[in-house]
């Protein structure tokens, strides 16, 4: 019943239709604007997430096709169609989204002081944007919603952002440039091939081994900028410390993901032969972005490009993680993305509350919090060890799953990322000591309030997921079973026939 | 029962942690002591039930993560060994929950402390009753967070940050090992549940792993793996050097986290995972290495230290390495029974310092005490009680479980079992110089502090003295009550299959006698057996060794001659004596030694460098390559190459190309129609 309610477009398109209400009927001083915009975003950021759970609840675990699919044909002399849909890859990943975005309006309610109209709308949009891309199913509209999201982000670091706003955003445009001309060229040769954009026919559809390396590649160039993985992060710690605090909520939690998702999505089950080919390469990679931002981590004297920096070190277990295709690995690659969406989010609303009262974001610039802010210093705690993956939270299943995953096909693999493990702990507990431990002696940071009861209103759903996910991830991992399991199997049935020679046709 | 004896620190440590400002520091204090008694009190029905009367059980929970052939579930696993430790613990932690209410008074923060310890008491509960590997890290590490915590309760003090982050950070060292054998485990057995991984290990006895390239034992892989575990968190030579340091923190912690309890994770993990050790001789015989290296190393230390808690923290260390070569000759049981045992005694020792450390007004050098024992004549009774069971004088507990060690290690008729034998005699002559030592600098001589300090000196309260005694009884009779279950006649049946049973010969019921076969059949007090024995020849002569060889090494220590089984007491005697020389008879003594080698004084003293050398071999080369790899790396190189150098040829064109348009909208046009231009050309081409 519920899949016959047209849910995900519902779902995908309520925050636009917030957003167009905000724009068009929101009117006043610009103080009763301000403050409309805010409750119009909030609502519809609610209802949204609470449609999004009827998915959850509507979804089917045991199957392992696509679910709640609409498909109607959009440009039909092309072969294109507007169609979407969610498997156990992608169910979470709306949950992730549509969970984070009220959170982000509530974060944004008094930080954010000028053009609050325009902030909401490209934060409505944003949602619409990401929603969509996890939904799309047709490669066409999965193209128009991943770039998409890039616009609304763009203007929130552009605008909204910190003192360096225009180069972090300059940035984050010109590696996502050329990653997004590269993805458009795979997809008009895919769409040569195969004669459609359809995503479900693409998974069956099988490209020559010499074509699929070059698909993989242009494919990597976009999907590697948006994990990201090394070296092309760099990217990454200027867009956080620039952007506003939910924007980096947003960025951390959601937009990293998207490239991650685009492996499983594309490359690995349309280019099988070319994922098993270039295996080895991601594992290097995935092994330097590890050790390599750890490492960096540890020198850093500004709150956000450490957090910054280690995400892309947690992103580098969720590559090894997909690539080494094994059911503990990806569903611990999976699990890793939707716990450090949760986790890394929720550090950085961290420093988002310290950096609202003191307005900086220099490590020795504090000290001492847990003497006056004893609630805010067990908060961060608790996701600080998740951060480090302590097990209990929602840090360590996706690390465990994802390195006994790995240690089955390459152990020197998990070896090394497994020293992530410590070096995570050093950055993190250090970073812990200078802004929460030590003496409380200087006077404005005396001055600091503990959190106010909005902040706990932000902070205690994160707070349940982080030990929910930690202590009975089988929620969370029991409806990704049966797509993992087919991925794998239709992964590992592609190489054998590739193996054997035989042509395999779309089955 | 058994599921709320477990839960209710854990009940008790949240309520308080969350809303002990309400509750009130009185409360608060009640209700964990409350739960914590209560856990303490159910604990001996568990453990008659289960130990004495043989029935071993396991409480499923839920499931915990279940990913394709991984299922692992929140379980309880009660056996003798978890029974034992669970007693153990509880009872422990109970009667530190209550000293810490004398101890604690003048702090600001009790209930988040009181919180700490319970929290504490949860996770290695969850430890102990692990039935898989996971839970079991995940008791492992959630004591790790715990006592890092509580090294760190003064939150104020650097000293103590610092080691609390050294004492994380190292235990996540053993943590990597820990973890990389659980996922050894899985790939070797397909499981991580116990039970099934022991019923297997027979069948993998011979599998081999390929790491590297290279060809390994597969179990001896899995088993040093552990071990490095087990070596962080039981504060073993080379990962032992956060131990001394984690005596920042408040007193009870160390008496309760760093001698009773979490240190001994390690022994029991090791006893725990028995049944497959004893398939991997070689990881066992670095286990008797590295047990025997640090019962050693840390008695040459604590010879020479002047902190009061650092000394007992290095004798700790040593006891530690005492249960690892008797693990690691095969005498499981005799190691967990000196870990009950070292569990009364040393909390005992360390409540003790902290009665002495209260009466002196938060002083801990002790070259700043002495003559205290008129003051504090209830405290140095205890002193005096806890320092006979370490040094191991008959009667006391000490003397059961240490002699039950040395001698093990010397019937295991082995060279390793030798040269433990050897230092562990040494390791006991000084530490029965150093107790004394303590002893005497503490509470004997004119007194060196103050006046001010010395007119403070009082008795500590009996909410603190009391919970003295209790443990002072365990200190005398737990040794002399529990030897015939844990190591003399009624021994096999007391453990049943909870550790796997005798090294040499024997082996795991049932199992061939794949190693050590021939050092039996040689005798058995063969002496100078060379070390190289096992594996080889399980053919014939192994099934004929099998039958004679019913004797495990518990057994033959037993009957090892008589000037073996009294030199322990001999050399004891004499570190006593030595001390009573040096600090009494003849104070100028050791500052004559000290001057006389110079060198060997400052390298004890300065605790034979480690802390240096990792400084600087891992910290600081870590810092300097994370700045090298910042400002190198992703600044000069990536950006300079990748998006600034790319910013920068972009504006050189676009003002060249200005004259048809501006702006990045166009670039992104552009480059599109090249990519679409170049793909059209390259199908062609195909074509």
């Amino acid at each position: 019943m519920i899949e016959d309610m047209s849910l995900l477009s519902i779902i995908t398109f309520l925050p636009l239709f917030g957003a167009a209400c905000i724009l068009l009927l929101v009117r006043g001083t610009e103080a009763e604007v301000a403050a409309n915009s805010r409750w119009v975003a909030l609502w519809t950021s609610g209802v949204t997430f609470a449609l999004s759970l009827l998915v959850w609840a509507g979804f089917d675990p045991a199957r392992a096709d696509f679910q709640f699919v609409e498909r109607f044909e959009w440009v039909p002399g092309y072969n294109i169609a507007y169609h979407m849909g969610i498997d156990g890859i992608s169910l979470f990943f709306v949950l992730l989204s549509t969970f984070l975005t009220p959170l982000c309006v509530l974060a944004s309610w008094e930080a954010i002081k000028t053009r609050v109209r325009e902030y909401m709308v490209a934060f409505l949009v944003l949602e619409t944007m990401m929603v969509g891309m996890f939904c799309a199913l047709d490669y066409v509209l999965f193209y128009v919603f991943f770039e998409g999201v890039l616009i609304p982000m763009f203007l929130i670091i552009g605008v909204w952002g910190g003192p360096r706003r225009i180069y972090a955003a300059f940035k984050f445009f010109l590696y996502t440039l050329l990653g997004s001309v590269l993805m458009l060229l795979a997809l008009l040769a895919m769409y040569l091939h195969a004669g459609t954009t359809d995503v479900p026919t693409l998974m069956v559809t099988t490209f020559p081994e010499s074509m699929q390396i070059w698909l993989f590649l242009a494919l990597l160039a976009s999907f590697a900028v948006k994990v990201p993985m090394w070296p092309v992060h760099t990217w990454l710690p200027d867009a956080h410390v620039e952007a506003p605090t939910a924007g980096s909520v947003i960025l951390a939690g959601v937009l990293l993901k998207m490239g991650a998702y685009g492996f499983l999505r594309f490359s690995v089950p349309m280019l099988p032969q070319a994922t098993a080919d270039m295996a080895g390469v991601i594992f290097v990679l995935s092994i330097i972005a590890v050790i390599y931002t750890s490492l960096v981590a540890l020198a850093q004297q500004d709150m956000k490009k450490l957090i910054a920096y280690s995400s892309v070190a947690h992103m580098g277990f969720v590559t090894a993680g997909i690539f080494a295709m094994t059911q503990q690995a990806v569903e611990g690659a999976i699990f890793q993305m939707l716990s450090h969406g949760i986790v890394s989010a929720a550090l950085f609303l961290c420093v988002g509350v310290v950096y609202d009262r003191l307005h900086t974001r220099d490590i020795d610039r504090y000290g001492g919090l847990a003497t006056n802010m004893p609630k805010y210093a067990l908060v961060f705690m608790l996701f600080m060890m998740a951060s480090v993956g302590l097990p209990g939270t929602s840090g360590f299943v996706g690390e465990f799953l994802v390195m006994v995953g790995v240690f089955q096909v390459n152990t020197v693999v998990t070896l090394f990322i497994a020293t992530g493990v410590i070096l995570g702990a050093v950055y993190m507990l250090f970073l812990y000591r200078r802004v929460v431990f030590g003496k409380l002696e200087k006077a404005d940071v005396k001055a600091m309030l503990d959190l106010s009861p909005r902040e706990m209103a932000i902070f205690a759903p994160l707070v349940l997921v982080v030990l929910w996910m930690g202590l009975y991830p089988s929620t969370f991992l029991e409806p990704m079973h049966a797509s993992v399991d087919n991925l794998i199997t239709s992964y590992q049935a592609a190489l054998a026939a590739g193996a054997d020679g035989v042509a395999v046709a779309a089955r | 029962m058994y599921v709320s004896a477990i839960f209710l620190p854990l009940l008790g440590a949240v309520l308080v942690g969350l809303f002990g400002r309400r509750l009130g520091d009185s409360v608060s204090q009640f209700l964990t002591c409350l739960a914590m008694g209560a856990s303490a009190l159910l604990s001996i029905p568990i453990f008659i039930e289960v130990a004495l009367n043989g029935n071993a059980q396991t409480v499923t929970l839920v499931t915990f993560i279940a990913s394709g052939d991984l299922v692992v579930d929140w379980a309880l696993k009660f056996d003798t060994l978890s029974a034992v430790m669970v007693l153990t613990v509880s009872w422990v932690s109970f009667l530190v929950h209550v000293y810490s209410i004398g101890y604690m008074h003048h702090d600001p923060g009790i209930p988040r402390f009181m919180a700490y310890l319970s929290l504490f008491t949860f996770f290695m509960f969850m430890l102990v009753t692990a039935d898989n590997l996971v839970q079991m890290f995940f008791g492992w590490e959630g004591v790790g967070l715990a006592s890092y915590l509580l090294i760190g309760y003064w939150y104020e003090r650097p000293t103590a940050n610092a080691a609390a982050i050294k004492a994380f950070v190292v235990n996540r060292v053993g943590d990597f090992g820990f973890a990389l054998g659980i996922f050894g485990c899985f790939v070797l057995f397909g499981t991580i549940n116990l039970d099934q991984m022991f019923a297997a290990a027979p069948q993998m006895a011979d599998a081999t792993v390929s790491f590297f390239g290279v060809e390994w034992h597969a179990l001896t892989i899995i088993g040093v793996l552990l071990f490095i575990g087990a070596m962080g968190k039981s504060a073993q030579i080379g990962l032992h050097t956060w131990l001394p340091d984690a005596m920042e923190g408040p007193t009870p912690v160390s008496a309760l986290i760093h001698a009773a309890t979490m240190v001994t994770a390690g022994v029991f993990m090791v006893a725990r995972m028995s049944p497959l050790f004893e398939y991997a001789p070689a990881a066992l015989a670095l286990v008797v290495v590295v047990g025997a290296a640090t019962a050693f190393f840390a008695a040459t230390i604590g010879c020479v230290q002047n902190d009061i808690k650092r000394v007992i923290a290095y004798s700790t260390c040593s006891q530690l390495g005492y249960m690892f070569f008797a693990l690691g000759v095969g005498a499981y049981q005799a190691a967990i029974f000196h870990l009950m045992t070292h569990a009364f005694f040393k909390a005992l020792l360390f409540l003790s310092a902290g009665s002495v450390i209260h009466a002196m007004s938060d002083e801990q050098d002790m070259r700043n005490m002495g003559g205290l024992w008129k003051h504090i004549p209830l405290t140095y009774a205890m002193m005096w009680i806890g320092s006979l069971a370490l040094a191991g004088v008959p009667v006391f507990a000490g003397y059961y479980s240490k002699d039950m060690i040395l001698e093990s290690a010397f019937a295991a008729g082995t060279g390793l079992g030798m040269l433990a034998f050897v230092l562990g005699i040494a390791a006991a002559f000084m530490t029965a110089f150093y107790s004394w030592r303590l002893l005497f600098m503490t509470f004997h001589g004119t007194p060196r502090a103050n006046e001010t300090v010395m007119a403070h000196v009082h008795e500590s309260p009996p909410i603190m003295t009391v919970p003295l005694a209790a443990l002072a009884v365990g200190a005398v009779f737990s040794g002399m009550v529990a030897y015939d279950h844990f190591v003399g006649d009624k021994h096999p049946a007391f453990w049943g299959d909870s550790i796997a049973y005798n090294v040499q010969g024997e082996a795991v019921a049932g199992a061939p006698a794949a190693h050590g076969a021939d050092a039996l059949a040689e005798g058995v007090v063969a002496v100078d057996d060379p070390v190289d024995d096992p594996v080889d020849d399980h053919g014939a002569a192994a099934e004929e060794a099998h039958g004679a060889a019913a004797q495990g090494v518990l057994e033959r220590a037993h009957h090892v001659p008589l000037a073996i089984k009294l030199l322990p007491l001999v050399v004891s005697a004499a570190g006593i004596a030595l001390a009573w020389l040096f600090y009494i008879r003849r104070p100028r003594y050791p500052m004559l030694v000290a001057t006389a080698f110079p060198d060997t004084y400052r390298f004890l003293l300065n605790k034979w460098y480690f802390d240096e050398l990792y400084d600087r071999v891992f910290v600081r080369p870590a810092f300097a390559l994370g700045r090298a790899l910042w400002r190198g790396g992703d600044g000069a190189l990536i950006d300079g190459l990748g998006p600034d150098g790319m910013a920068a040829a972009a504006s050189r064109i676009a003002a060249r190309l200005r004259r048809f348009q501006t702006g990045y909208l166009y670039h992104y046009a552009f480059l599109m129609i090249i990519g679409v231009a170049v793909f059209v050309s390259w199908r062609l081409l195909q074509a």
